[in-house]
């Protein structure tokens, strides 16, 4: 099989528009720049205008369309998507669009690739959909001109404009072109199809990427090769803060194969001619290292959080009066929760290839940011940053920062010292022991009801320990890598204490669902609890940490969904009534109704009067409106638990999801199913584990992924369409209900409360022997 | 470094090893077929299973010196993005992947089982998948389509 590295390598933009054209225009739109990149801290310099037309669409003088997005595929089926974007504004089908994502010398710095942005950000009123309707605009006004013919009485469909009553009159897309750009910006009034018209959007569409992937033949970053290309492993200290002090090049002068030996700083690592003879030289390598510098105690490393010092203090919300209502209030509920630190554990371990030649560097990597990986890797080579081409290649799974980044530098430096082209593949060892950790949390939760069970008050405080970051454009030291070769993570700002809040964030899902959000004079929650107060401390870690998949909103909402269920529980309330009565978001409701209706919820009061010996079943709720309003899930989950064993299964799930429009419904529903299971597998086992000197978690037999093979639920999506709304994000929503909804099933059945996540058979047994 | 002969999907390649070397990595890199996947090294993960005598191995762990002269057949030995291998066509028609990455190793693995047992019921299917993972849990998908697969096998004889 070929891959087509090499030829993609050769290509550049402006091959690309030599092949496919371009359209002048002869009138100036009235037009506001799309400032949505700007806010998250784009473009870089030179890289194509988000404002312009030309930098989104191409269209060839066959008709065929180019599209460039700086949103990527990941594995969670947005190119799809964006692929029956361009094709429904621009009306053709599906197929005649071709779309290239995140490669600097193509496509627009769309920033990062996360945190379920690319749907609200490309498929509402900016970027790829706006230009694709500008495009459409642009050419219907070239069209009415060539036929003589006003606008409103043409119609445009499949790449072809005609007449509405003469089809004889007609001209394609591709003869309107007739090789001109468009040099039009990006019409802020160019008319979006509506979500009720679409034929392409809102289809189930297969994938295009599906039958490359179920044959072998989908080119991963894994299956990147260049000429000439060497293989390279890395040596990373055997524990965290240990220093090089000698490396023996000799230990290894009988290998073969080998082509060089690294040592920058704390970084070392090997170059050699085929794969296995890197992956002996690294084993072989003689590196003296100096002592680490020790880990806590992690028996208790997490209650010890609530002293730590420095913090640095953030008030989300405070009301000013919750303490006073809380200590006045006819029931008074405490509890706290923990959340452990937890691993993108990527399957396949991360992999990257570089080309570093002189002062010009070609950079393969499955990274989440193109144009931030091409300034890091040039403060890392040396190199000017417009002389490193950067081409994102799918890895495997990406649910945050994995090691993608970290495999990146090392290929780049591995690759510059070796003057040859390089490819990197980290082990599984090299991935786990060192990746930015999804943050530990914890959580304490304090409300105070009146006697008709009303919540009064509710207070929420976390505490959650970091170091390093997504690297961005500037911060290399943020990820192991960047550390080992002298750079600094982001510093850490003490602040005591936090400041009032300055406006409304709920980013984090730090504030809870149910209290009123008010800030500056305005209610911008969507609960109705008006005495509310929402600190958090950010902490100094022992480990690496960085987004994983919903970071901080997860663990947020398992403590306030588990507490919303103990509120329930204490005032003898129904555990979807209870919520219901607190909430005043209307979409928040609607998804917890879809849910329970789907899940035909009887109303009780948790927990069942079941045995209290054998296997019993029990059903647990939660929602959320992710980050606060970008996304919305309710879930029922039903679990049978094992007293005898502690053993959680969980047999069905319920998930309703809103996300808008919805663009493919497969598409949506899958993000549903895999978060909702992924969430559920790192509630039931996965925990970052370490001893007194390095971590322990460092392979599949010490972090526990649930696998193929086990009982898997049933689950059922509701997915609620929203024509009428804006598109949000989809990708992290069933993921942060699922702890919480698992651990409120457990009550239900058990009467047996789970605080820590994860539920590993012994903490159910602990809670199960601890109930009344 | 020893003249090692594998026959990949049907052909032969004489290639030139150290017998130590893990067959994975002569797949990829020597052969240059891109079905088995790096996952772990360790054999703890599936992703790359390829299949010899009717059996799915980890080839991360199988060196090539123990592959000579076998069958060895990879995902893209079953068949081709146009003319898809049945249990290639059932994953197809579920969209049953996200990142794609474990497809290997989950395709590979149910095949070898039901090409020994076509009646497998779904407790042996289980067990054959319990040392398989995906990451981004693409199970219940992955597992219609093998089940829409076995079905259909079942139905032709
Ligand atoms: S890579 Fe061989 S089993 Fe994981
Ligand atoms: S689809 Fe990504 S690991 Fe299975």
């Amino acid at each position: 099989m070929k891959f087509t590295a090499e030829a993609q390598m050769a290509l550049s933009r402006r091959n690309f528009l030599k092949t496919s054209g371009a359209i002048i225009v002869g009138f100036s739109a009235a037009s506001q720049i799309s400032s949505d990149a700007f806010a998250q801290g784009g473009p870089s310099p030179g890289a194509p205008a988000m404002g312009q037309v030309d930098s989104w669409i191409a269209i060839a003088a066959d008709g065929s369309i180019t599209a460039y997005s700086g949103k990527e595929e990941l594995g969670q089926g947005i190119s799809t998507a964006q692929q029956q974007l361009v094709a429904e504004e621009l009306s053709v089908p599906f197929e005649r669009v071709k779309l290239i994502y995140c490669d600097t010398a193509l496509t627009p710095d769309q920033a990062h690739t996360s945190g379920s942005q690319s749907h609200p950000v490309n498929f509402n009123n900016s970027n790829l959909g706006q230009a694709g309707a500008t495009a459409r605009e642009a050419l219907l006004q070239m069209a009415s001109q060539k036929l003589g013919l006003p606008v409103d009485q043409l119609t445009a469909a499949k790449g072809v404009i005609q007449a509405r009553n003469d089809a004889s009159k007609k001209v394609t897309y591709g003869e309107l072109v007739a090789g001109k750009k468009f040099n039009l910006p990006l019409s802020k009034t160019a008319k979006r199809k509506h979500p009720r018209e679409w034929t392409v959007l809102g289809q189930p569409l297969q994938r295009p990427d599906m039958p490359l992937m179920a044959t072998g033949t989908f080119e991963y970053v894994h299956n990147v090769k260049v000429p000439g290309m060497l293989h390279g492993r890395v040596v990373r200290p055997p524990v965290p803060g240990a220093t090089v002090v000698n490396v023996d090049e000799a230990s290894i002068k009988d290998l073969a194969g080998v082509e060089k030996i690294v040592v920058r700083k704390n970084f070392v690592g090997v170059v050699a001619q085929k794969q296995f003879q890197a992956v002996q030289a690294a084993a072989k390598l003689k590196v003296e290292w100096s002592k680490g510098t020790g880990m806590p105690d992690q028996a208790g490393f997490l209650e010890t959080l609530r002293q730590a010092q420095p913090s640095r203090d953030i008030l989300l919300v405070d009301s000013g009066d919750s303490a006073a209502k809380i200590s006045g209030a006819a029931t008074v509920v405490k509890a706290s929760y923990i959340h452990p630190n937890q691993m993108h554990g990527s399957l396949g371990a991360s992999c990257a290839v570089a080309d570093v030649q002189g002062d010009k560097a070609t950079i393969y990597s499955a990274t989440q940011g193109v144009w931030y990986q091409r300034s890091a890797c040039a403060t890392l080579l040396g190199l000017k940053p417009e002389n490193i081409h950067v081409m994102f290649r799918r890895g495997s799974g990406c649910y945050g920062l994995n090691g993608a980044d970290a495999a990146t530098y090392d290929a780049a430096i591995l690759s510059q010292a070796a003057g040859k082209p390089v490819r990197v593949q980290l082990t599984r060892k090299d991935e786990m022991a060192w990746e930015n950790y999804g943050h530990a949390h914890v959580m304490d939760e304090r409300a105070g009801l009146d006697a008709q069970g009303n919540i009064l008050a509710w207070e929420h405080e976390a505490w959650i320990p970091a170091k390093g970051n997504r690297p961005g454009a500037a911060r290399p030291g943020n990820i192991v890598t960047g550390s080992l070769l002298g750079f600094e993570p982001d510093t850490f700002q003490p602040r005591t204490p936090a400041p009032a809040p300055n406006a409304y964030n709920n980013n984090s899902n730090g504030i809870p669902s149910y209290v009123a959000g008010r800030v500056k004079g305005m209610n911008q929650g969507t609960g109705t609890i008006a005495s509310e107060r929402v600190l958090v401390h950010n902490l100094q870690s022992p480990v690496f940490t960085g987004p994983l998949r919903s970071p901080a909103r997860l663990q947020n909402t398992f403590a306030h969904e588990s507490f919303m269920d103990e509120l329930a529980a204490k005032v003898g309330a129904d555990p979807v009534e209870f919520r219901l009565k607190h909430l005043k978001s209307e979409r928040v409701i609607g998804v917890l109704e879809a849910a329970a209706k789907a899940a035909k919820w009887e109303k009780r009061v948790s927990p069942r009067a079941n045995a209290k010996t054998g296997t019993v079943t029990g059903r647990g709720v939660a929602v959320v409106a992710y980050e606060g309003d970008n996304g919305y899930t309710g879930i029922v989950v039903e679990v049978n638990v094992n007293q005898q064993t502690g053993k959680i299964d969980v047999k069905r799930m319920w998930v309703a999801i809103d996300a808008g429009p919805i663009s493919n419904p497969d598409g949506l529903k899958q993000q549903a199913e895999g978060g909702a299971l992924q969430g559920m597998s790192r509630a039931l086992g996965e925990e970052v584990t370490w001893d007194r000197e390095k971590i322990t978690s460092v392979d599949w037999r010490t972090y526990h992924s649930l696998p193929v093979g086990f009982e898997i639920p049933k689950i059922e999506c509701v997915l609620v369409n929203q024509p009428d709304e804006e598109a949000t994000g989809a990708g992290e929503t069933s993921i942060t209900v699922i702890g919480a909804a698992i651990g409120n099933a457990v009550f239900d059945a058990t009467g047996a409360r789970l605080r820590q996540i994860p539920f590993t058979p012994e903490r159910v047994k602990a809670a199960l022997n601890a109930r009344g | 470094m020893s003249t090692i002969n594998l026959k990949v999907n049907g052909q032969p390649h004489a290639l030139d090893l150290d017998p130590a070397t893990p067959l994975l990595y002569a797949l990829t890199d020597e052969v240059g077929v891109g079905g088995p996947k790096f996952g772990c090294g360790l054999g703890q993960c599936g992703a790359c299973t390829v299949i010899i005598k009717g059996q799915a191995v980890r080839s991360c762990v199988t060196t090539v010196k123990a592959a000579q002269g076998a069958d060895i057949v990879t995902l893209e030995g079953l068949g081709t993005p146009g003319k898809p291998h049945p249990l290639q066509k059932a994953f197809m028609d579920e969209n049953a992947a996200q990142c794609g990455f474990c497809l290997n190793g989950v395709i590979l693995t149910a095949k070898a089982l039901l090409d020994k047992n076509p009646k497998a019921n779904e407790g042996e299917m289980q067990q054959a998948l319990s040392n398989v993972l995906c990451r981004c849990f693409t199970h219940t998908r992955m597992l219609a389509a093998i089940n829409t697969y076995a079905k259909s096998k079942a139905g032709a004889r």
